[in-house]
């Protein structure tokens, strides 16, 4: 295996890692919230489910990466790629997403928890609830969309 | 787009009709009544009915609750779906039949009250026998009563010490200092980590100093206070956790027995539900010795109906009141059918108030639209509105709420569908994995895509995201526009809607010809020779008239400008607004790859009957999961896109949602004619 490859396999599994961590990071603590919200008012547990899933996209965002990512480089089949420089660009190519991803996503938690306050307290507040999670994710969005725009156009 | 106009009506009639007026009110339920504090001066009085209130309420209550016990010990058989089921239909004689009865229901359901509280004795019972077993059960090995005191010449000391000890260091440690250590007795009962209880049998005479001995190595009475022999106390307790046991089993039996009465029960919550209101309503009301007054809102359209009602039937006057400036006057929406599927969104927002325009039927196409874009699998989308069509179709009395968060997603699926076919996914490209995996097939892809396939060409893509991302904002702009003109202001549509649309327009015309468009779409577009100039035109007028225009409530010209300049500066929130809609590329691709992922997972243990199983498997979990979550992203990313940047341009709410008096019921729905 070439360096080029291994460059290029160290982005894609860190767009998975990384994001994948800021996830379960912010789905983590939205959940404890979430929880304790049930335990005084089960009536409420489809809204706040959906505000503890709200930080689980940015992992899925980072999967996205990997697997585009895996396969350009050929490891799914295809021809593998050998330059050195190439590999370097695809793992820079990753980086958005798994560092944005890992940091919304946290962010993105904390909000969700905030949220899932406000469910608690006015339960017919949800939509308005839903969008402040919401605007954290447009930053992985972004980062999502700059790392995969540059992934399909290195060949 | 419609928001419904409404009529305020004020009525006045005997008092002695009051209740039955209320009644009618309550059965039609299409008036809203307001509520607002007299004047003190006003010579009028309210009937202080918070007592009886206070007693319908406590009763629905008891229902509520013999009902939910009933639940609990005579559960109901449930098909699938049964909370789609809605209220249950009740006809009058019914209803007249229960309320006629309901002191025999009342009855019932205070037993089943009784029989849970008496349940709940035993249970404490049982819980403070299982303690006393705990507690004894250190003792268990002693054949005489915990309490036992000794005989004329004998003492017993019984209790504990915190530290392990064998017979005969207990034996030394009593008899230190004694005369004759021999003359005693000591037997350990049993011994744990935390204590060793132990019991010593010594001379009368020698009790105290014995006893003290014992306290200096950490002896102490037992905890415990039972009478007589401590297994045989023990033996108690389980005899009568098992007698207290029996009595719950009866207990519960004596509840499940009322499960007869059921529906009764319900009507009857609901009954006693819907008093209390109607008595909680009374206690509103202005009246003086003969009259009493109401004010409300009616839906114009029911307006003549419900006037005529009153005069006719109660002999009440009814006027029109005109409508002043300071009332609220509530909101009421009615939109076509595919419309209306959105009205829950907005009024998760707000709902408009009067005097602004109506957004649903704007918002409903776009909703539809962008939603089906980010989900856009064909297979997700047709399982979607199928799911949904069933669902709405079967059930026909689900609440309004649930009925049009139903029909959004039914149309969401079908244009979900519409984008699956145009990027060419089904269950992302599930075709052509098992034509490949189980049928040999090394063509290319069966199903082509209508349009292209996003990540073959992901910036163009993007490019018409942003298109459409440009529209909706314009969309938004024009129904500003269509307020301003609503309220006959030209002014302010010529400054803050034509000249944005001129200045904005103008910009775009400005970048598209240039090479950093060219570099970036990777599209080439010829345009002639005065496309530049008409740009730069629009740019400028629309520049010129947001400069002077945008401040225009200042009389100081300095400011004016100073306003129209940051003005122009917020520009930068229309290029940040049309790049939010990159969303739509980025979660369309994230269905697509990750159901290729799926597929790619489930198509690897290869080609046999267990490749076959595993397949169905990987494809039904991984697709469900799937479906699940990317359809959650289109939903709150939708949600975002019309609340923040579409409503970001024109969009207020604020307006408080029509809620007319009627009946509060839970369980039952009342079959008779309604107006609404």
């Amino acid at each position: 295996m070439t360096l080029g490859m291994v460059l290029a396999l160290t982005g894609a599994v860190l767009s998975t890692a990384l994001a994948g961590i800021g996830s379960a990071w912010g789905v983590g603590i939205a959940g404890q919230a979430a929880a304790g919200v049930v335990s005084e008012d089960p009536d409420q547990f489809a809204k706040v489910l959906i505000m503890q899933l709200l930080p689980g996209t940015q992992g899925i965002y980072g999967l996205l990466v990997t697997f585009i990512t895996l396969s350009q480089i050929g490891i799914l089949g295809g021809n593998p790629i050998t330059d050195t420089h190439t590999g370097l660009m695809y793992l820079l190519a990753c980086l958005p997403i798994a560092i944005v991803g890992l940091v919304s996503a946290y962010h993105q938690g904390r909000t969700s928890v905030a949220s899932i306050g406000i469910i608690a307290k006015k339960p017919d507040q949800f939509g308005k609830a839903m969008l402040f999670p919401a605007m954290v994710e447009t930053y992985a969005i972004l980062a999502l969309l700059i790392s995969i725009l540059v992934i399909t156009n290195i060949h | 787009m419609a928001i419904v106009s409404m009529r305020k009506l004020s009525v006045c009639a005997s008092r002695k009709n009051r209740k039955a007026i209320l009644e009618a009110l309550q059965k039609i339920g299409a008036m809203e009544i307001i509520t607002e504090e007299q004047d003190g001066d006003s010579g009028l009085q309210k009937m202080d009915t918070q007592a009886a209130r206070a007693q319908f309420e406590k009763t629905a209550e008891s229902f509520d609750r013999a009902l939910k016990l009933l639940s609990q010990y005579a559960p109901e058989e449930k098909k699938g779906l049964s909370a789609l089921d809605g209220r249950e239909t009740v006809t009058r004689s019914e209803l007249d039949r229960v309320v006629r009865d309901k002191a025999q229901y009342l009855r019932e359901a205070s037993e089943i009250l009784k029989a849970e509280k008496e349940i709940a004795e035993c249970r404490s019972e049982i819980l403070k026998d299982r303690t006393q077993i705990a507690s004894l059960s250190p003792w268990l090995n002693l054949d005489i009563p915990l309490t036992a005191k000794g005989t004329k010449t004998t003492a017993v000391l019984t209790g504990t010490v915190p530290d392990p000890l064998s017979r005969e260091e207990l034996l030394e440690a009593a008899g230190r200092d004694l005369p004759d250590p021999s003359c005693m007795e000591g037997e350990i009962i049993s011994s744990s980590s935390e204590m060793t209880c132990v019991s010593v049998l010594a001379l009368r005479r020698d009790a105290e100093k014995v006893e003290e001995n014992l306290r200096s190595v950490g002896f102490a009475r037992p905890a415990v206070s039972v009478k007589g022999i401590p297994s045989a106390a023990s033996a108690a307790c389980v005899r009568d956790i098992a007698g207290q046991e029996e009595k719950i089993a009866s207990l519960e039996k004596k509840i499940a027995s009322f499960e007869g009465s059921r529906k009764e029960f319900r009507i009857a919550a609901d009954y006693f539900r819907t008093r209390a209101e109607k008595y909680r309503m009374l206690g509103t009301l202005s009246q003086s010795e003969h009259v009493f007054f109401l004010e409300g809102w009616v839906p114009e359209d029911h307006a003549d109906d419900v006037a005529k009602l009153l005069e006719e039937r109660y002999g009440a006057c009814v006027e029109t009141e005109e409508i002043k400036e300071t009332d609220v006057e509530p909101t009421l929406l009615r939109n076509n059918r595919f419309s209306q599927s959105v009205e829950g969104v907005l009024e998760s927002y707000g709902l408009p108030t009067k005097g602004h325009v109506d957004p649903t039927v704007v918002m409903s196409f776009f909703y539809v639209f962008f939603f089906g874009m980010m989900l856009s699998d064909a297979g997700y989308g047709i399982l979607m509105f199928l799911a949904c069509g069933i669902v709405l179709a079967k059930y026909k009395k689900i609440e309004p709420g649930l009925r049009k968060m139903l029909q959004l997603f039914f149309w969401c699926g079908i244009s979900t569908a519409f984008w699956g076919f145009m990027y060419g996914g089904f269950f992302g490209n599930a075709i052509d994995v098992v034509a490949q995996t189980f049928f040999g097939y090394t063509g290319g892809p069966i199903l082509k895509p209508l349009w292209f396939e996003p990540l073959k060409n992901p910036m163009r893509l993007l490019m018409f995201c942003m298109l459409f991302g440009l529209i909706h904002l314009f969309a938004g702009l024009a129904l500003k526009g269509l307020e301003y003109l609503k309220h006959g202001d030209v002014t302010g549509f010529v400054s803050d809607v034509l000249a944005w649309y001129f200045f904005i327009i103008g910009l775009v015309m400005i970048l598209l010809p240039s090479d950093i468009f060219k570099s970036i779409s990777g599209m080439e577009m010829t345009f002639p020779g005065w496309f530049g100039t008409v740009a730069k035109v629009l740019t400028l007028i629309g520049l010129v008239t947001i400069l002077i225009m945008s401040g225009r409530a200042n009389r100081n010209w300095g400011l004016r400008i100073a306003l129209g300049a940051y003005d122009i500066y917020g520009v930068t929130s229309w290029l940040s607004d049309v790049l939010s809609y990159s969303r739509l590329l980025a979660l369309g691709l994230a269905t697509g790859v990750i159901a290729n992922v799926i597929n790619l997972m489930a198509g690897m243990v290869g080609k046999s009957p267990i490749g076959v199983v595993g397949f169905i498997l990987v494809f039904l979990l991984g697709h469900a999961l799937n479906i699940a979550i990317n359809a959650l992203g289109a939903y709150v990313h939708t949600n975002r896109l019309q609340f923040v940047e579409f409503f970001g341009k024109f969009y207020e709410g604020g307006g408080k949602p029509f809620a007319p008096f009627g009946t509060t019921n839970k369980y039952i729905e009342i079959k008779e004619d309604k107006v609404l």
